[in-house]
């Protein structure tokens, strides 16, 4: 715990740092969905800083995965779903018919808690995102490759191997060319749904710090389970209960000196 | 108390172990039944048949002389029917599985749309030839040629071919789609770039054997009324024609005035097995060179 408090504060002075500069690149206003009938998210009052870590946690089927795949609209694809309220991304609002979901898309990147690249090359994985937005000059997508595949610290394992399959590649290699091939397409907010779930220690450590690398360039809201990863690499920390925000703030305020008595509860796994 | 129940077991012992060795006698029979009448079939249709293969058979024009008749023009048909039946049973199979696979909204209509497919899988392959006769030869006027044969067929193996193709589009998993959706893909891109080509094999799979059931299908031609005359070999679709199991069928109608019929029905059920064998393995080949891991 002492380790975990150190890091914190580690941790604190960049978000002082930042807290001169960063701006909400998304805000929710009275966000409400439903599966259905269930209510899932309840008035979802919450903004995300421009290049900044927002760790959201909380326990099993509070509402996380939704609302983060409320942000890209994901959430729409898979199941039937209503939603009141506002989200905005730079200003615009996402939820009407304004703005197109595949240019919301084009600009947040999602990285999902199971591995999941496409049945292709390494290569062709990376390149996906690129061609599906029209690039088909082979030198730039072999430039834009091997930079994705080098910020996500996986470009030394794979060169030699870009055309194997990418079914070839570890379960934790395999989770960082998912975050290369998100890279790959440039955008401006990076949501990762327990990325390092699946993986073991060294992956997820591999993937920490693959993080803390891009996060000066992107702006990442990060589901985790993990107090101790919530703690490392996060500036503020958003904790959901039952579809409802309980608190929102400093990282090292949720963890050290957190409002409600709830939050000191779970971060401290009294419950969860 | 012990003796006894050692005694019980020993007894029960002897029981359980014949009861096993009965039990895989059983299954082995069923499973040699099957086997033993398929292969009585095929020695009776090898020896019958074998004497009549040769060159001019393969190559020649239907004959009233037995010794000079050839199913050339049977082959050519077979071929003709192919080249309608695989392109608009892929194109409408696999459209409609993917209509209802990732277009559709799940509801009523959708239901209804997929239980009828199930039930057209299973009606009788004359009711339609009864349908293609009276929607493709007389209503559209286009006569009994390869064309109207041909989407007669289509309609009989579009259910199987359907019902494959969504199978294969469900196999995919979700997460693929997600992680395309994901990077901006549209649900096109997304279908054309990860679904269909994941799915190919799957989908060729069903439409191969399929193909293959068509070309093995009577019923519908003797409907829409397939000439026994001697007519030109087919040059296109447009032609009138003949199939090689119409041949048999007319062949082994008359094998009961002149005997020399009932070789040349077995010779014609030989070509026509080894097409059936090869399409077969096809689809097999297909299936295990693109199985993928996902
Ligand atoms: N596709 C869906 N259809 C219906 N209910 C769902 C669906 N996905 C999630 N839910 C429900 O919504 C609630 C929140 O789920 P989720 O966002 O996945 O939670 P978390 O990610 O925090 O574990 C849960 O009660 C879950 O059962
Ligand atoms: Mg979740």
């Amino acid at each position: 715990m002492t380790v975990l408090k150190e890091r914190i504060k580690e941790n604190s002075f960049s978000v002082v740092r930042n807290e001169n500069w960063t701006k909400p690149i998304y805000e929710t206003n009275g966000l409400n969905l439903w599966y259905g009938t269930s209510h899932a998210l309840k008035n979802i009052e919450l903004s995300i800083n421009e290049r900044e870590v927002t760790a959201i946690i909380g326990p099993s089927g509070c509402g996380k995965s939704t609302f983060l795949k409320t942000l890209n609209r994901m959430v729409e694809t898979a199941a039937d779903v209503t939603i009141s309220g506002n989200v905005t991304f730079k200003g615009n609002n996402i939820l009407g018919k304004s703005m197109p979901v595949e240019i919301l898309r084009s600009k947040v990147g999602m990285v999902f808690q199971k591995p999941n690249p496409f049945p292709k090359s390494i290569f062709e994985n990376v390149a996906y995102g690129p061609k599906v937005h029209g690039i088909r000059n082979k030198a730039m997508l072999e430039m834009i490759v091997e930079e994705s595949l080098k910020k996500a610290a996986l470009w030394d394992e794979v060169k030699d191997r870009l055309h194997k399959s990418a079914y070839s590649l570890s379960g934790g290699q395999q989770q960082r060319l998912c975050i290369a091939r998100c890279l790959a397409i440039d955008p401006e907010v990076i949501l990762m749904d327990e990325p390092t779930s699946a993986l073991d220690p060294v992956s997820t450590h591999k993937i920490e710090e693959l993080i803390r690398s891009i996060k000066n360039d992107v702006t990442i809201a990060i589901v985790t389970h993990n107090m101790q990863q919530a703690a490392r690499i996060s500036d503020r920390t958003a904790f959901f209960l039952n579809g409802e925000i309980i608190e929102h703030n400093q990282t090292s305020t949720i963890f050290n000196n957190p409002a409600d008595p709830l939050t000191d509860d779970y971060v401290n796994g009294r419950f969860g | 108390m012990h003796m006894q129940t050692e005694q019980i077991r020993l007894r029960h012992m002897k029981t359980r172990l014949l009861l096993n060795q009965i039990s895989k006698f059983i299954f082995m029979l069923s499973a040699f039944f099957g086997l033993f009448f398929l292969a009585v079939l095929l020695v009776r249709v090898v020896t019958e048949g074998i004497g009549s293969i040769n060159f001019g058979f393969l190559t020649g024009k239907l004959s009233t002389q037995p010794e000079r008749a050839g199913i050339m023009g049977a082959i050519l048909g077979t071929f003709w029917l192919m080249l309608v039946v695989a392109p608009v049973t892929m194109f409408v199979g696999v459209g409609t599985a993917i209509y209802l696979e990732m277009y559709a909204k799940k509801g009523k209509l959708v239901s209804f749309i997929q239980t009828n497919i199930s039930n057209l899988a299973g009606v009788p392959s004359i009711v339609y030839g009864i349908l293609g006769l009276t929607v493709f030869v007389r209503t559209l006027n286009l006569g009994n040629i390869v064309l109207a044969g041909g989407l007669t067929m289509s309609l009989l193996i579009l259910p199987i071919v359907i019902v494959a193709s969504q199978e294969a589009i469900r196999a995919i998993p979700f997460h693929l789609s997600e992680a395309s959706y994901g990077v901006g893909a549209t649900k096109w891109q997304t279908i054309q770039r990860i679904i269909l080509p994941a799915a190919l094999p799957g989908i060729l799979t069903g439409a191969i054997l399929s193909l293959s059931r068509a070309i093995g299908e009577t019923a519908p031609l003797v409907v829409i009324g397939i000439p026994a005359l001697l007519i030109p070999f087919p040059g296109s679709i447009m032609d009138r024609f003949t199939v090689l199991p119409m041949q048999i069928y007319y062949w082994t109608l008359d094998a009961s005035l002149v005997s020399e019929y009932a070789n040349l029905a077995a010779a014609t059920i030989i070509v026509l097995l080894v097409t059936l064998f090869i399409l077969n393995a096809t689809a097999i080949i297909v299936r295990n060179k693109f199985q993928r891991v996902f």
